[in-house]
């Protein structure tokens, strides 16, 4: 076998699996799509973000809670291997509330959270007077916030060239370009024929976002995957104003301000629709009244990869064993995770017990 | 850097660039205004400082940003000039804060 | 101004204004939209009021712009000005904003005419002050009379170039140095081109007075350029670049104030891109043109395209490609049958064919040069976000394999001009570094706005 591990998708997802395996000195090739593919990793909002998370699935609450923990070590080594400064900050983050009824909704699932965790997650629900002092531009419209100051950001984009700069420190050898048509298993191993011709490791992680159903297939796996399309717009740079990443409005180290988000079904179109743009504009013109006179800079549609219950899926393959599934939609926060235990774990170096509750049982079991 | 070539007697409009005031022709953009008045930037960028000019004097560069009456960020080649209209060198990045 | 028009024209340049006039006189009901406050377009920008000066120095071909842009103001189209089209996708939803105000427009049939920019033209020190572009120097001109002071050096080359020099010469203004970047495509080359060329022989002579111009008026002109360069601290003092000299290659610095560069121009596909129009790399123009039949359709459905937006055709051309779209929605929106369509084209079509002799033999004589298609690393290319061509490069060897890998890892073509100003050199050093087609690396994804809107502009839509 050529490699140990072929990874299939080179996003934020498969490059952290990637260079986490090969940080554990494994022989990786990564197969990734090409310019214009589907790519949620581009998409992103760039949020390190656990209040919420998991509200009604306690290990994701859990798993969630363990990835931002191992995020300030994770940025100081990949940082340290590269020198691709990627902005990330633990600044705390905050959630607004419009009115009562959604302050209601937000105490409930922070409380969720909190126990789901053992009350290692922490968090303060701030009235509208406790925000204005941290953040004086806020409008008379938001009510409060939840605050947790586990939540920061990082510039998603960074974070991915870092870790295509990790990879190539760690001879990752990386294949851009490449659509998969077939893959084989054989006596210890697997085939992978693809744009490049076929490659072979003894074991295979895909990492394909949307293409995990069909790879998927080819390994004995059923993965549920389900498209979700958001939509985010950019401004111009401005001033530094917000110090905190909140779930629809953040600064970043640029000056340029992220606006999102949304969730649709609009299939595989990946492109934007006035409506939206024009919901997330007065979202965050309500919240911040000073954004109402800065310039859009650019719009776009990213599709998510969602599963039936939005929770990640870590799967081996019970038929092609050596074959696994990752797909999940928070490709940054938990970036340190796939980097560090999860690569481990596929790697079989080391236990990770919590992984086995994302298994795609979950979704097979029948109703009482 | 730029004159006016017919000494034609056309309108003209009081504008403030910086702290001085100037009579440009009426009609002409803010960019051509500029030139016009010879000032030799009208903005630092927000990336690396540097000065800069209008460009492309039709509307795809951004090199003209400029604050106009207090609004920043205004692209100078697609705005016209106004009686007592207020231009401003942008510094970086514009404040959030903006005068009404 | 309506929410729903049969036909919606987007720019009021030649093609746009001659669609919009003919399209209104076969019964149609039509606006125009164009970010300008007067009719004409770049090319005639200002037709109508600055007319008694083009007798004097901008030629009289401006005047032809009068006429269009009369033709127009007397039809019953619906003319839209000061309006920018800043939201468009391939459902056809078109946002124009107008005086802070944002208005969405639908159309049965949505005609694309939105012109031309110049192709960037990156080399050490663009960024600086007092460097402009040669467009720049004729809105200047035509739209303000304004010309530059003090020393004057235009750099590159294409027609226009030779233009503004004339206009320049014409109004008195004295030019320092002419630099032609142009790599010459040689006499053989260019020959079969040239008797091609000949039923457009009107350009050719029109070309050739301007060169005498300039020739008469001593400016002198360089030529063999290599290394060029404007420097300065805060604004531009001078550009270098070496020559030919005798046999010798021999360094040369000129003291300027203002550089006016040039290198061509390039059709504005931002808008026929967001439509869903499907492109091909023009290798003879060195630039995309939009998939289009000799009506004007575009492979999107109900949308048009006449002029430089689609491919690089000239004023006189992209006004009778934009007669000919008019014939065509009139004929598919039942006004005229398809016999009177055909004899209505019959003129236009073999007077296209005259104005569009000329192009194979100016696109072989202006050939952009690869040294400013494909910079130093320590060139600058994205002006918005300060990225130069060694960082370009650099992620090109990290695995990025197209302009929008490039976009994520660089920043570059994310700032306010969207990749106007960089798209072009992107593409081109990924097509250099990876050995692929321009078709193959393709080009930015386009997205809105595709002009400037504020957040609460957008909320209040």
């Amino acid at each position: 076998m050529e490699y140990d591990f072929i990874v299939a998708g080179g996003g934020l997802v498969g490059s952290a699996i990637a260079y986490g395996l090969a940080r554990q000195k494994h022989r990786v090739a990564v197969l990734d799509g090409g310019d214009r593919s589907f790519r949620a990793s581009r998409g992103n909002f760039g949020l390190v973000w656990v209040q919420g998370k998991g509200a009604d699935f306690a290990p994701y609450a859990q798993w969630t809670g363990l990835a931002a923990g191992l995020w300030p070590r994770f940025v100081e080594e990949l940082e340290t291997e590269t020198g691709v400064v990627i902005d990330y900050q633990r600044s705390g983050g905050m959630h607004f509330c419009l009115n009562g009824a959604e302050w209601d909704e937000r105490v409930q699932e922070m409380e969720k959270v909190r126990q789901h965790t053992n009350g290692s997650f922490t968090y303060e629900m701030l009235n509208h007077a406790q925000l204005k002092k941290q953040i004086p531009q806020i409008s008379r419209a938001v009510v409060g916030a939840s605050y947790s100051p586990l939540d920061g950001h990082v510039n998603p984009l960074y974070l991915l060239q870092a870790l295509q700069q990790g990879m190539d420190y760690h001879k990752v050898h990386y294949f851009p370009g490449q659509s998969i048509d077939r893959i084989e298993t054989q006596q210890g191993g697997f085939l992978v024929h693809s744009t490049q011709g076929t490659l072979s490791a003894e074991k295979i992680v895909i990492c394909a976002g949307l293409d995990n159903r069909r790879l998927g297939e080819m390994l004995g796996m059923d993965i549920p995957v389900i498209v979700d399309r958001g939509q985010i717009m950019i401004t111009e740079r401005m001033q530094p104003f917000l110090n905190l990443p909140t779930l629809h409005v953040r600064q970043t180290a640029e000056g340029t301000v992220q606006i999102g988000y949304s969730h649709e079904d609009a299939g595989l179109d990946d492109g934007t629709s006035p409506s939206v743009l024009k919901t997330l504009a007065g979202r965050a013109v309500s919240m911040f009244p000073l954004l109402a006179r800065v310039n859009l800079v650019r719009a776009w549609g990213a599709l998510r990869v969602m599963t039936p219950d939005h929770n990640p899926i870590y799967q081996q393959s019970a038929s092609c064993p050596g074959a696994f599934a990752v797909t999940c939609h928070s490709g940054v926060t938990l970036a340190a995770m796939h980097a560090g235990p999860v690569a481990g774990w596929i790697a079989g170096s080391s236990e990770l017990d919590l992984v086995n509750q994302f298994s795609t049982d979950r979704f097979n079991v029948s109703p009482a | 850097m730029f004159r006016l070539l017919e000494d034609s007697a056309t309108d003209t409009v009081t504008v403030r660039i910086e702290d001085r005031e100037y009579d440009v022709p009426a009609g002409i953009s803010v960019a051509a205004a500029v030139l016009l008045c010879a000032v030799n930037k009208l903005r630092n960028t927000p990336v690396s400082g540097s000065p800069r000019l209008p460009y492309c004097m039709m509307g795809i560069c951004f090199d003209c940003l400029v604050s106009i009456d207090g609004v920043p960020n205004r692209q100078a080649c697609q705005v016209e000039v106004a009686q007592n209209m207020t231009i401003e060198y942008q510094q970086g990045a514009a404040e959030l804060q903006q005068r009404e | 101004m309506k929410s729903h028009y049969e036909l919606l024209v987007v720019g009021a340049g030649p093609a746009g204004l001659a669609a919009s006039a003919d399209a209104a006189r076969l019964g149609i009901d039509v606006a125009l939209v164009d970010e300008q406050k007067a009719p004409g377009g770049q090319i005639y920008r200002n037709a109508s009021e600055s007319a008694d000066r083009a007798q004097v120095y901008l030629g009289k071909d401006y005047l032809r712009g009068k006429r269009l842009v009369d033709e127009f103001l007397q039809s019953r189209a619906t003319y839209i000005n000061n309006a920018s089209v800043w939201y468009l996708d391939d459902r056809l939803e078109t946002g124009i904003l107008v005086d802070g105000a944002s208005h969405f427009i639908s159309a049965d049939r949505l005609l694309l005419a939105s012109g031309a920019q110049e192709r960037p033209m990156p080399l050490p020190g663009w960024q600086l002050p007092g460097v402009m572009t040669a467009g720049a120097g004729q809105i200047l001109l035509k739209s303000a009379a304004m010309v530059p002071t003090g020393r004057l050096v235009l750099a590159g080359g294409g027609p226009l170039l030779l233009l503004i020099a004339w206009q320049y010469l014409q109004a008195g203004v004295e030019i320092e140095a002419i630099i032609d970047t142009t790599p010459g495509a040689g006499l053989l080359a260019t020959l079969p081109r040239l008797a091609r060329a000949l039923p457009a022989l009107d350009y050719l002579l029109k070309g050739l007075s301007f060169i005498l111009a300039i020739k008469k008026a001593g400016v002198p002109v360089y030529k063999a350029i290599d290394t060029l360069r404007a420097e300065g601290r805060e604004s531009i003092e001078s550009v270098s670049f070496s020559t030919v000299r005798g046999k010798r290659r021999v360094e040369v610095s000129i003291e300027t104030d203002t550089l006016l560069l040039h290198q061509g121009v390039i059709a504005n596909i931002r808008l026929p891109l967001a439509a869903g129009c499907e492109v091909e790399w023009d290798a003879q123009q060195q630039g995309w043109k939009v998939i289009r039949d000799i009506w004007g359709q575009s492979s999107a459905n109900q949308v048009f395209v006449a002029g430089d937006c689609a491919g690089i055709v000239g004023a006189r051309a992209g006004e009778l490609q934009g007669r000919l779209g008019a014939l065509e929605i009139a004929y598919q929106l039942h006004r005229i049958d398809l016999r009177q369509r055909n004899r209505a084209a019959q003129g236009i079509q073999k007077s296209l064919k005259r104005h569009l002799s000329i192009r194979p033999l100016l696109d072989a004589l202006y050939a952009p040069s690869k040294a400013y298609q494909l910079p130093h690393d320590e060139t600058l290319v994205c002006r918005c976000e300060e990225v130069y061509a060694g960082q370009i490069r650099q992620a090109i060897r990290m695995g990025c394999i197209g302009p929008n890998q490039v976009k994520a890892f660089t920043r570059c073509g994310m700032g306010p001009c969207q990749g106007c100003l960089c798209g072009s050199t992107v593409a081109a050093l990924v097509a250099d570094e990876t050995g692929a087609t321009m078709e193959q690396v393709g080009y930015f994804r386009v997205r809105p706005p595709f002009k400037p809107i504020t957040l609460g502009e957008l909320a209040d839509t």
